[in-house]
């Protein structure tokens, strides 16, 4: 809500500027979007009267103006607007002048005629198309016939005026409105304010004996109308027109902007409706029946329902409740006859239907957010008053009064001591109590209890912690101490889960790949890629987009995602990790529950070309032994494993392998398959995708000291040609088996299948550690030992011992 | 010619020789050639035999000096011409130190994972326990036990994943709070966490938004603690993350599961507090919200509020981000593009 300064003014007497005003309510009250005075940025822009004008020789529709600007000599202005006429007093952006957006305005020549200026429209000037009147919106705004050309216009439109746009948290409410922003400001300020009461002139007949409302309570806790007859619709009086427009309303007419500006003033909706055209002289507040419609004033057609409150009269609804009026009761030329609503609405009701017919009005705001139920009689006065004063309006005697539960203040008791121990602070019984009290709320006070008694237009404040926020603001968060939490220590420490993620990232980011966070919702087709078990999909009921509607079940398609995201960028090498969870979910059961994975992606090359290196491309090995040092880190008891895996669709069956731990599947690792990469337009690219949470929940080993044997070791190298289908595997595990007691380990250190090699066959060598750890190795024993492993190859793997 | 002139002879002409030497060879050929079995001055000392015995020592002694100076002779030379070739050697080897040195492969951890390390580090220190709840929520802990019943007009704030009516992704970490409180065992003493993770707002993704990002929630539950003591935690968390020249004030807000209600400003990062565009010339950046935790939030779980009470805050690394490295889009935390990822190295 953009709140007038020049209005607050005239009950308060500040001596701050607008920006410090507004920092003050920022730091006290509400959030404040900014500070703006809508003549900033304009230069030149006066009053002009318009001498004369004749038509453009070669237009249609431009017209050559005569315009006194207060000096000597008139300008000539060319003029498109079709509502420029002789007599008018317009608004003139004068040769050199500054308009709205910083355009500048230059002398011209409009199609060989020469042009001094500009004579504007009110969006020309800064206004918002929407709060321009009608009447004005195609062409130029004219002027009060008593402004004086070569005036500034600024303070003839109230630009010179600040206005300060709150941003109202849904508690405060009461902050809609300028009363309530000075019941603020008061306890802000330590200031009284006095709030003008209204004085309504009534005449004519008894209002009873018209109109007679009906109304469910429990919709309508309060419901009262006025009745004013003989109203001349009108235009406002341009300080009304300011007051609505700086507020971001449209003048429309007298009673319809009477009604606004005392929605303004007041915080309460009011809704005038043309009281001739009601069928009857009754009206009802219920709820819809389904089937009904309403046309409201906007010209918006609305089917409703039993959620919505409506106004009906003995026939149809004739407005939608506390959201907006029907058309058919509008105020209209020749309305004569006003019955003005004021009322409090159910807010749930009003929230659902403003949420449902998506009409989010000023009013539906307010009754939302709850009004001030104690001056809704006022606010029906005040704007009676007003129709008698500024339309002329006969106002009938007395309201109807269909319902008027007016809520119990609020009674709240809390002690000094509370006070002070939850702010931490020091306060006096005497400050406390100030404080509340300049919110105008009462206070009693026995011993160390204040009973307090909240004004019932601060619907926000219930309980005692309500009243600390009160004093803690007003008192000023700038003035609470600094501390820290005393009392019982605690320990603060990860847990063991916690320390092995931590400790996953950082082996990662030792073997060279960067950590990337991806989206966990993504599409249905790579939700349900590279998946380590069964699982039905979980969507999200109401996506914002397709790319975002399904828990992914993996993490490499995101990491692929991502591959794919450098790579249209140009960036070739990508080594990626991703820690995070991915979602299963049984098929009957609404909730995956989440698990705890660690995947990997690599492509183009880690090691990028140097000066004395070349670049090595990635491929299967890399990743595997990033994975092996990785899962070496972890330290998990029980063999690591690789068993080939020809079955995963997104991978390629030559080049991909399950790991396993100690018999169980953890996960795998390979190479994407070509048609999956071509698919997410990558290039050639190794993953691996591990359940983190299963690598933390398996026992560990503990790091333990080995003697470093002080005795030789002794190596011997094996070469053997085998069959192509014998695995490093099986022949690792026979030397380790069958190397003796003394066999430290086993070092793959060639392998070939080259022309040497006959075909189907291919070449292993091997390099063989003995060691004693208690005495020198002697070579007997090492020969006997290789000796009995070789045969044993020969024997159980066919193999040949070069 | 006498012995004795015989041996100084001698000694002239072998320093002369040592020191004409130009390598190592030579020098041993010298050596060799002076005082080897078949050298001069052996020789020479063979002659002694005719002296009287009276002279026979004087020249003994002379003989002997004589040995001992070429012998040093020879010994400074050979070091002399060792580190000759030495030097050589190490002047061959020299290499143009300005190369760049050979890549190495190294990764670093995500930006937004650095800004978590270093809160949860800081909390740590402090005595907090962190904890991590689930991503998929339950409306009852996402939203009811955090003091917003269904109905609540604050739920129009958060736009909401859902995937059935009571499950969705959780909107805040918040949600750990409740079911943390829920089990917690005060006779053990305070309840101190803090709660990291990822959240899900339905946004569309652009600069300023983004459906997914980061929260950390942070909670303090006692008999004693004072909305001081959550300004002063701010304070530390801020002064942690971008430096002590940075302050903190707090504003009022309204979230409905504190009360008293906050949201905390630090320092402007551009501008230093003098006001710029990036603060909107108040010289303040909102960062985060906090409070003191709402009474019916403790009820809802079981816990007493007129005996505990204590404070509340949800801090987004993203923003934090964001503003502590300028970061203008916050797509960039979750495309990884390379060329952002390895942007946040310097540890120092």
């Amino acid at each position: 809500m953009k709140i007038s300064y020049n209005w607050i003014k005239e009950y308060l007497d500040l001596n701050v500027k607008p920006a410090d005003l507004a920092e003050k309510i920022e730091r006290t009250s509400v959030e404040v979007d900014d500070v703006t005075t809508p003549s900033d940025g304009l230069k030149k822009i006066v009053v002009g009267h318009v001498l004369s004008l004749e038509a453009h020789p070669d237009s249609d529709h431009l017209h050559i103006c005569q315009v006194d600007v207060g000096e000597d000599e008139p300008l000539q202005i060319v003029c498109g607007a079709p509502n420029v006429a002789a007599g008018q007093n317009v608004i003139v952006a004068l040769p050199g002048s500054r308009i709205a957006d910083n355009v500048k305005i230059k002398k011209s020549k409009m199609r060989g005629v020469p042009s001094a200026g500009m004579i504007c429209a009110l969006q020309e000037i800064g206004f918002s198309e929407d709060v321009v009147p009608k009447d004005y919106v195609d062409g130029i705004y004219v002027l009060p016939a008593d402004a004086t050309p070569g005036d500034d216009v600024y303070d003839y439109l109230g630009m010179n005026d600040s206005l300060i746009d709150l941003d109202v948290t849904p508690n405060r409410g009461d902050m809609l409105s300028l009363f309530g922003t000075l019941h603020d400001l008061a306890a802000i300020y330590d200031q009284p304010v006095t709030l003008d009461k209204p004085e309504v002139k009534e005449a004519g007949a008894d209002i009873a004996d018209q109109l007679a409302v009906h109304v469910d309570d429990q919709l309508s806790p309060q419901y009262r109308m006025r009745l004013v007859k003989n109203v001349k619709l009108a235009p406002s009086p341009m300080w009304l027109q300011i007051r609505l427009w700086n507020a971001g309303l449209r003048p429309i007419n007298n009673v319809v902007d009477i009604t606004n500006y005392i929605m303004l003033k007041y915080g309460q909706p009011l809704h005038a409706f043309d009281y001739d055209k009601f069928a009857g002289n009754d009206v009802y507040v219920r709820t819809a029946k389904t089937g009904e419609k309403l046309t409201t004033l906007d010209e918006n057609d609305h089917d409703l329902d039993e959620s919505d409150i409506v106004i009906a009269d003995e026939k149809a609804p004739i407005a939608l409740a506390g959201v907006m009026g029907g058309l058919s009761t509008s105020i209209q030329d020749g309305t004569t006859t006003v019955a003005i609503e004021a009322a409090v609405f159910e807010h749930d009701h009003i929230r659902k239907t403003a949420q449902r017919h998506n009409l989010h009005t000023d009013a539906s705001q307010r009754f939302e957010r709850g009004i001030n139920q104690t001056g809704v009689q006022e606010a029906l006065d005040a704007a009676a008053q007003m129709m008698n004063e500024l339309a002329d309006g006969e106002v009938q005697k007395g309201s109807v009064v269909g319902s008027s539960n007016i809520p119990e203040p609020a009674v709240i008791e809390l002690t000094l001591t509370h006070v002070n121990t939850v702010l931490g602070t020091d306060l006096s019984m005497d400050q406390v109590t100030h404080i509340l009290e300049s919110l105008g709320f009462k206070v009693a006070v026995h011993d160390d209890t204040l009973t307090v008694t909240v004004a019932v237009r601060r619907n926000d404040i219930h309980i005692p912690a309500d009243l600390l926020e009160e004093i803690a603001r007003i008192y000023g968060y700038d003035q609470l101490p600094a501390t820290l939490p005393t009392g019982r220590m605690t320990m603060g420490t990860l847990t063991d889960k916690q320390r092995l993620m931590r400790a996953t990232r950082h082996s990662l980011e030792g073997l060279g790949l960067n950590q990337a966070i991806s989206y966990a919702l993504t599409t249905e087709e790579k939700a349900q890629m590279f998946m380590m078990q069964a699982s039905e999909t979980t969507h999200l009921a109401w996506p914002m987009t397709v790319d975002h509607a399904v828990l992914r079940m993996n993490l490499v398609s995101g990491l692929l995602d991502d591959i794919a995201y450098n790579s249209a960028r140009k960036v070739k090498d990508v080594a990626l990790y991703e820690q995070g969870r991915v979602f299963y979910r049984e098929d009957g059961v609404d909730r995956p529950s989440e698990e705890e994975h660690i995947a990997g992606a690599i492509t183009g090359t880690l090691m990028p070309e140097s000066w004395n290196q070349p670049a090595k491309a990635v491929d299967f090995y890399q990743m595997k032994g990033i994975v092996a040092a990785y899962l070496k880190d972890m330290a998990v008891n029980g063999d690591i494993t690789y068993v080939p895996n020809t079955d995963m669709p997104e991978m390629h069956p030559g080049r991909t392998a399950d790991i396993l731990i100690h018999g169980h599947r953890i996960g795998f690792l390979g190479q994407i398959h070509p048609l999956v990469a071509k698919k997410f337009k990558i290039a050639a690219t190794y993953v691996f995708e591990l359940n983190l949470q299963a690598i933390i929940d398996m026992p560990k080993q503990e790091n333990q000291y080995d003697v470093i044997s002080r005795y030789p070791a002794i190596t011997r190298d094996i070469a053997m040609l085998v069959d192509n289908d014998i695995t490093n595997e099986q022949v690792v595990a026979l030397i380790e088996r069958r190397g003796g007691a003394f066999l430290q380990s086993v070092k793959l250190f060639d392998v070939y299948d080259g022309v040497k090699v006959p075909k189907g066959k291919k070449s292993l060598a091997y390099t063989l550690t003995y060691q004693d750890k208690h005495e020198t190795l002697v070579d007997d024993a090492v020969t006997q030992a290789f000796e009995k492993v070789s045969k044993r190859l020969e024997d159980d793997l066919g193999a040949q011992i070069r | 010619m006498s012995l004795k002139d015989k041996l100084s002879e001698l000694r002239q002409r072998g320093l002369a020789d040592i020191k004409k030497s130009s390598d190592l060879k030579d020098v041993n050929q010298v050596r060799v050639q002076l005082l080897g079995k078949k050298g001069p001055i052996t020789e020479v000392l063979r002659g002694m035999r005719d002296l009287d015995a009276e002279e026979r020592p004087k020249v003994g002694a002379f003989a002997n000096e004589i040995r001992d100076d070429l012998t040093n002779a020879l010994a400074e030379r050979k070091a002399e011409l060792e580190e000759a070739v030495l030097n050589a050697q190490l002047a061959k080897e020299t290499i143009d130190v300005t190369l760049p040195g050979t890549p190495v492969a190294k990764g670093e951890p995500h930006v937004i994972q650095q800004i978590v390390d270093q809160i949860e580090d800081l909390f740590l220190g402090m005595g907090y326990q962190v904890l991590s709840g689930p991503e998929v929520e339950e409306d009852k802990y996402n939203f009811e036990m955090m003091n917003l019943p269904k109905n609540h007009p604050a739920r129009d704030m958060q736009d909401t994943f859902y995937i059935t009516k009571e499950i969705l992704m959780r909107t805040q970490t918040s949600p750990m709070q409740a079911r943390t409180l829920e089990k917690h065992d005060f006779s053990q003493g305070p309840l101190k966490m803090i709660s990291p993770g990822v959240v899900y707002r339905r946004d569309t993704d652009d600069p300023t938004h983004s459906h997914q990002f980061h929260q950390v929630e942070g909670l303090v539950i006692d008999k004693h603690v004072t909305m001081a003591d959550l300004k002063g935690t701010l304070q530390v968390l801020a002064h942690e993350l971008f430096g002590d020249k940075f302050d903190v004030r707090l504003r009022p807000s309204y979230f409905p599961f504190t009360e008293p209600s906050v949201e905390a400003d630090i320092t402007c990062f551009n501008c230093g507090g003098k006001g710029c565009k990036v603060c909107k010339n108040t010289g303040w950046i909102e960062v985060l919200g906090a409070g003191m935790v709402h009474p019916n939030v403790l009820k809802m779980a079981g816990v007493d509020p007129d005996v505990y009470g204590g404070f509340a805050f949800g801090v987004g690394p993203d923003r934090f981000a964001m503003l502590k490295y300028g970061v203008d889009d916050i797509r960039n935390f979750y495309l990884n593009d390379v060329r952002f990822l390895t942007q946040f190295t310097k540890k120092g």
